[in-house]
């Protein structure tokens, strides 16, 4: 036999996120609990299909449309409503065409999308800062785009919340023209958000630092469980004078998960900057994918240009926020009923998805070792994967692990 | 506070040749218009024809309630990746038998093709090497300039392939090519349907090429867009692919389901890997995986879905290659059609290079001026490089082509 190109291919670490839900599907514990990835469930521990969905489904499939290529940008129906939908039906921005906004593969697609785009034109500087910490996914990206990668304070352990003070003292040193990346709600993975009067400081301190605002809205809705309270700080941003970069996923709010729907929006200084930015944004994509896919944003459209099925979804977004701050205040009671004498409030004042528990890994890995339950290193869990089902042997585990 | 940091450093860029053209097209009011531009198949009434089998399982997708939409595997659907693998290489391929078969599901083929020219960068000719030579034919798609070139090739250069005088294959520059590059190069290879010629090597040929690029050690990375779409039979399209299986090599194959399917716009590709083992395949297929998760997370569910569900299911199956062959059939007959008139006509020239090429494309031998002669004075959109998408011909305007072809070529020279 000869050799192989491939002899020096080194085997990869499973992904810290995604390697999470496969090691637990090899689990055979019939208890197990799988509160890694952060994707929704019902109180059943179901995939949660949204009727909205369902609903513009049929009605797509009843108007037999064709399969020709999508523009490089994306369908139109969507990258507009899309740029409603963050930054406001009457935004002065979209209202003179200084946005762009094409579609992406998901939030993942956006955030890649961003960092090619900032790689190339905005050379003044190669740094983007990190909140403390950040989504795990960030830094690969970034980094494979040709950025560096910094961070700025933000959580902070102690309180298990959000370490304001610490955050500002870093911003102010941060150097100019660098970008920043900001979570605009709910966000990942520890669940703690500023307050609005701490995002006016934050905007204040930025806009002085002359830095380029990232952010990255994955949880639009889901956060609060409306709409436009969750997209405030994006607008405030605006509305202070920051031409902002914008990274939008509707895999969670609208549970379109595998179908890859997001929107990439850049806030340029007026329509003519927007045309120019437009054509490099389509010479980045072509060499990577081409066009994007059409089945997810047609029936995102859908849904976000039919009244009643906009209206049908905002009470759905509600429902699935209300049943995670339910299983919050849950999970709060029932480790208070297994005899836990630590502080747990940071479980019920964190928001969104995910909840920083404040495990560490040691206690993480017996977690799952001993009791199935799977979750990341950092100790993050998916408040969506907890049940009124399971949230009492969740309880015993933690518990165990913790006193 | 100035807004917008990059202001004055965003240029226009130039819009893609191929999308320019078909914007072109759409604002000409001249009712006879006709556009041979965008690779796209078209009925005979020219419109867009989602095949019949596409829209039956589409229904059954939507009725099933089983199903939802969670995220797929990074590196896509299973059933999906093997099932297209098996396309490719042929259900008893010895090396899916062999297991050393892998495969990433990608958004079409572009997507096929930037996972592997990415894997490659990173993993081949030793780390991130970026200086390994990529060869892509001259001419070709013009996307694989792009795609090697940002993945960080820094050194992507033509192959002789067309023989513009004798409208045909430059077998011995393409040879002479392969013996003078340098060793570990890659090369882009067309499957079948050369695009934009529509010239592929016979299979005499194709031995040729394989033997010196085993000998040299070069490494083979297929583009399979047009399976089935060619010669309307998926397993001759196939034969050069499987050729080089059989002939020990390790290779990317980056398929497209896009015009086969007419899924355009759903976006479904796959990388085929075949490497010497499955410990080779395995390792491999995780770093995929890494550099999937920097790009997209993981690839869209829709087509994939769509497709596994057509390759396995043997009724549905059939009725996909039978779909295929109606695409295929229909343009054969508009190139015979086309070649015959332009003979009747007695237009200056051979024409038989219409009927020999294959595949959706057809290099006419119009020169640039002739080109926008056709363009501007009979409102017929094609390509400056003088290809014409078979498939924008119909039975009602291929006379008006003809018949302007003629006329191009007897005015402008």
């Amino acid at each position: 036999m000869s050799s192989s190109w491939w002899s020096e291919v080194q085997m990869g670490p499973p992904d810290p996120i995604l390697g999470v839900s496969e090691a637990y599907k090899r689990d055979t514990n019939p208890k197990k609990i799988n509160l890694g990835v952060g994707a929704y469930r019902d109180d059943q521990g179901k995939p949660y299909v949204l009727s909205c969905v369902r609903k513009a489904e049929a009605q797509i499939a009843a108007k037999k449309l064709d399969k020709e290529y999508l523009a490089i940008g994306g369908l139109g129906d969507f990258t507009k409503a899309c740029a409603k939908l963050a930054l406001g039906d009457d935004n002065e921005v979209i209202k003179s065409g200084r946005n762009i906004t094409v579609q992406t593969i998901s939030g993942t697609g956006s955030l890649r999308i961003g960092a090619n785009f900032l790689s190339r034109f905005h050379t003044e500087a190669r740094d983007v800062y990190l909140p403390k910490p950040s989504w795990g996914n960030h830094t690969p990206i970034f980094r494979d785009a040709g950025m560096q990668l910094k961070a700025y304070t933000y959580y902070d352990p102690k309180t298990c919340g959000f370490d304001f003070q610490g955050a500002l003292n870093d911003i102010s040193k941060i150097p100019e023209k660098s970008v920043i990346m900001l979570h605009a709600c709910a966000h990942n993975p520890t669940g703690v958000d500023p307050r609005p009067e701490q995002w006016k400081e934050i905007a204040d301190l930025v806009k002085k630092r002359n830095l380029l605002v990232f952010f990255d809205m994955a949880y639009q809705g889901f956060a609060s469980g409306d709409i436009d309270r969750d997209a405030w700080a994006v607008r405030y941003f605006i509305e202070q004078g920051h031409n902002i970069v914008l990274s939008q996923s509707f895999a969670k709010n609208m549970g379109l998960y595998g179908e890859r729907v997001g929107g990439f929006t850049v806030v340029c200084k007026d329509a003519e900057e927007a045309k120019r930015v437009e054509s490099q944004l389509k010479i980045l994509i072509r060499p990577i994918y081409s066009n994007p896919p059409m089945n997810g944003a047609r029936i995102a459209a859908t849904i976000l240009n039919t009244p009643d099925l906009y209206k049908e979804w905002l009470g759905e977004v509600h429902g699935m926020a209300n049943r995670i701050i339910t299983m919050r205040e849950l999970l709060v009671a029932n480790l208070k009923k297994e005899g836990s004498t630590r502080n747990w409030k940071h479980v019920i004042d964190q928001i969104g998805m995910f909840c920083f528990t404040g495990l560490k890994p040691e206690q993480v890995e017996r977690l799952t070792k001993e009791f199935s339950i799977y979750m990341t290193k950092d100790g993050r869990i998916s408040m969506a994967g907890v049940t009124s089902g399971n949230v009492g042997y969740l309880a015993q585990g933690i518990h165990a692990v913790t006193k | 506070f100035v807004p917008g940091c990059f202001s004055v450093l965003v240029p226009q860029a130039t819009p893609v040749a191929v999308f320019k053209l078909s914007n072109d097209f759409k604002e000409d009011p001249n009712p006879m218009k006709v556009n041979l531009g965008v690779g796209a198949y078209r009925t005979d009434e020219g419109q867009p024809w989602v095949l019949p089998v596409v829209k039956k399982v589409e229904k059954l997708i939507v009725a099933d309630n089983r199903l939802n939409h969670e995220y797929l595997p990074i590196l896509g659907l299973p059933e999906f990746r093997s099932s297209a693998s098996k396309i490719a290489l042929g259900e008893d391929s010895p090396a899916i038998q062999e297991n050393r078969v892998g495969a990433v599901q990608c958004l079409g083929g572009t997507g096929a093709l930037k996972m592997g020219a990415e894997f490659l960068r990173r993993w081949y000719n030793g780390n991130d090497n970026m200086k390994t030579p990529v060869y892509v034919s001259a001419p070709t798609w013009e996307n694989h300039n792009s795609v090697f070139a940002n993945a960080g090739f820094e050194d992507v250069r033509p192959y002789k392939y067309w023989d513009a005088e004798k409208r045909g294959l430059d077998l011995a520059g393409f040879l002479g090519d392969l013996e003078t590059a340098p060793k570990h190069s890659i090369f882009v290879l067309h499957a079948c349907a050369h695009n934009p010629t529509g010239t592929d090597p016979t299979h005499m040929e194709w031995t040729q090429v394989a033997e010196v690029m085993k000998r040299r050690k070069l490494f083979v990375f297929f583009d399979s867009a047009y399976q089935g779409f060619a010669s309307g039979c998926l397993d001759k399209d196939a034969w050069a692919v499987r050729y080089f299986v059989t002939q020990g090599f390790e290779m990317f194959c980056a398929q497209s389901f896009s015009k086969n399917f007419g899924l355009y716009n759903e976006r479904v590709g796959n990388l085929t890997i075949v490497a010497r083992d499955a410990d080779n395949v395995r390792r491999v297929l995780s770093q995929m995986e890494k550099i999937v998760r920097v790009t997209w997370s993981n690839p869209p569910s829709q087509g994939a879905r769509l497709v596994a569900i057509t390759l396995n299911t043997a009724e549905l199956f059939a009725e996909w290659k039978d779909n295929v062959k109606t695409m295929a059939d229909r343009v054969l007959l508009m190139r015979a059609s086309l070649q015959a008139k332009l003979q009747a006509l007695g237009t200056p020239g051979t024409w038989d290079h219409i009927t020999q090429q294959i595949g959706m494309f057809s290099f006419t031998g119009l020169n640039p001026k002739q080109v926008e002669y056709m363009i501007k004075e009979r409102s017929i959109y094609l390509m400056a490089s003088g290809r014409i998408n078979m498939c924008g011909l119909t039975t009602k305007n291929i006379d008006y082509v003809a018949k302007s072809i003629h006329e191009t070529v007897v005015n402008v020279q």
